[in-house]
């Protein structure tokens, strides 16, 4: 009886979606009662409740996301929004272009170059090196650069999440290590390396460091898609 | 809330039609974002229309990575093979591109003399 209902739900996309909002429900009320620290980060913690109950379940991520994509979608719409944060720091945007810009340069290049320097030196190669390239770069965007230069896109979009979780645990220790207080500067850096995931994080701590860590994300799509191409042949 | 909501989903639209219609390597979210802000300036009574339901949607920002993130499974024969040199390269070279890029932005605000800002 039970297992009737579970497989009859199990085919549906509700039970996806649910389990989808719930795990970072859960993982939200967790962080919160943990006194907000960077490693119980909810994304992560609600990644890890899912995928370990698709594991157990024997549940394929194909059969997920059919109810997931619901949640999935919503990230359009709310790029688009990043426009509200965006118009209310134009003046600050203006008086910080020229630190913005030089950083997003040093920014999109260091995370290129040492990825696959250290990838080549780690001997990892082909597909798998050049699927590295563009993983601080928002996952549509990455996507695209990687099938242009030679990479497994579905593998990119795998690189660029880890990715983004990576820099949403440390950007915080890490900035605080090497005294970065300027929020403007911590959240560009966060939105530059681990572009949405770390736009995210950065909303969390600071509305400042949200908003220029959107603009770091949407500024380094542009330019690593301009850039992949050249670094990539300098390595190989 | 739903007006709101149908004008985000135009920008979007707007963004997609402009993104493949003229071949710049942008998402069209990315490209509905610029225009919305761009909106804003020429018609400020269109950013207090949209600002508490943008706002809304923004405060939910995590959840909406949880289905791609969970994506990482379909990869697991390849995360056990190479998994430890990949996670290797993606938190060093991530540490590296947030330092330089931060500390770069900050020298240069001390540099242009620019105010910093540290509020709470």
């Amino acid at each position: 009886m039970i297992t009737d209902i579970w497989s009859y739900l199990t085919e549906g996309s509700l039970v996806w979606l649910a389990m989808t909002v719930g795990a970072y429900v859960g993982a939200e009320r967790l962080w919160q009662l943990s006194g907000r620290k960077a490693w119980g980060n909810p994304i992560m913690v609600a990644i890890l409740t899912v995928s370990g109950t698709l594991l157990i379940t024997g549940t394929s991520y194909q059969t997920y996301f059919e109810g997931a994509q619901f949640v999935h979608f919503l990230l359009g719409p709310a790029t688009v929004c990043l426009a509200v944060p965006l118009y209310t720091n134009l003046g600050n945007l203006r008086k910080t272009a020229l630190p913005l810009l030089v950083a997003l340069v040093v920014g999109a290049l260091v995370a290129m170059l040492s990825a696959l320097l250290l990838a080549k030196w780690l001997g990892l190669e082909g597909e798998l090196l050049i699927s590295l390239a563009p993983k601080s770069v928002t996952a549509p965007v990455a996507i695209g650069i990687s099938e242009r230069i030679g990479g497994l896109p579905t593998l990119t979009a795998a690189m660029v999440l880890i990715t983004g979780v990576i820099g949403a645990l440390i950007v915080t220790p890490l900035l605080n290590a090497i005294g970065v207080r300027d929020w403007r500067a911590r959240g560009f850096s966060a939105g530059v390396a681990a572009h949405g995931i770390g736009t995210a994080r950065a909303f969390q701590v600071h509305r400042t460091a949200g908003a220029f860590a959107g603009i770091g994300m949407a500024l380094n799509a542009l330019l690593t898609s301009v850039l992949a191409p050249y670094v990539l042949a300098l390595i190989q | 809330m739903i007006r709101p909501f149908f004008l985000i989903l135009c920008f979007q639209l707007a963004g997609e039609v402009i993104a493949r219609g003229s071949g710049l390597p942008l998402p069209g979210p990315v490209l509905g974002m610029a225009l919305l802000a761009a909106s804003f300036l020429a018609w400020p009574a269109l950013f207090a229309r949209l600002r508490d339901t943008a706002n809304g949607l923004l405060a939910h920002l995590p959840l909406l990575f949880v289905p791609a993130g969970v994506g990482y499974i379909q990869y697991l024969d390849l995360l056990r093979t190479d998994g430890w040199r990949i996670m290797l390269v993606l938190v060093a070279s991530t540490a590296l591109a947030i330092a330089a890029c931060a500390l770069t932005f900050q020298w240069l605000l001390r540099l242009t003399r620019t105010e910093e800002d540290t509020s709470a």
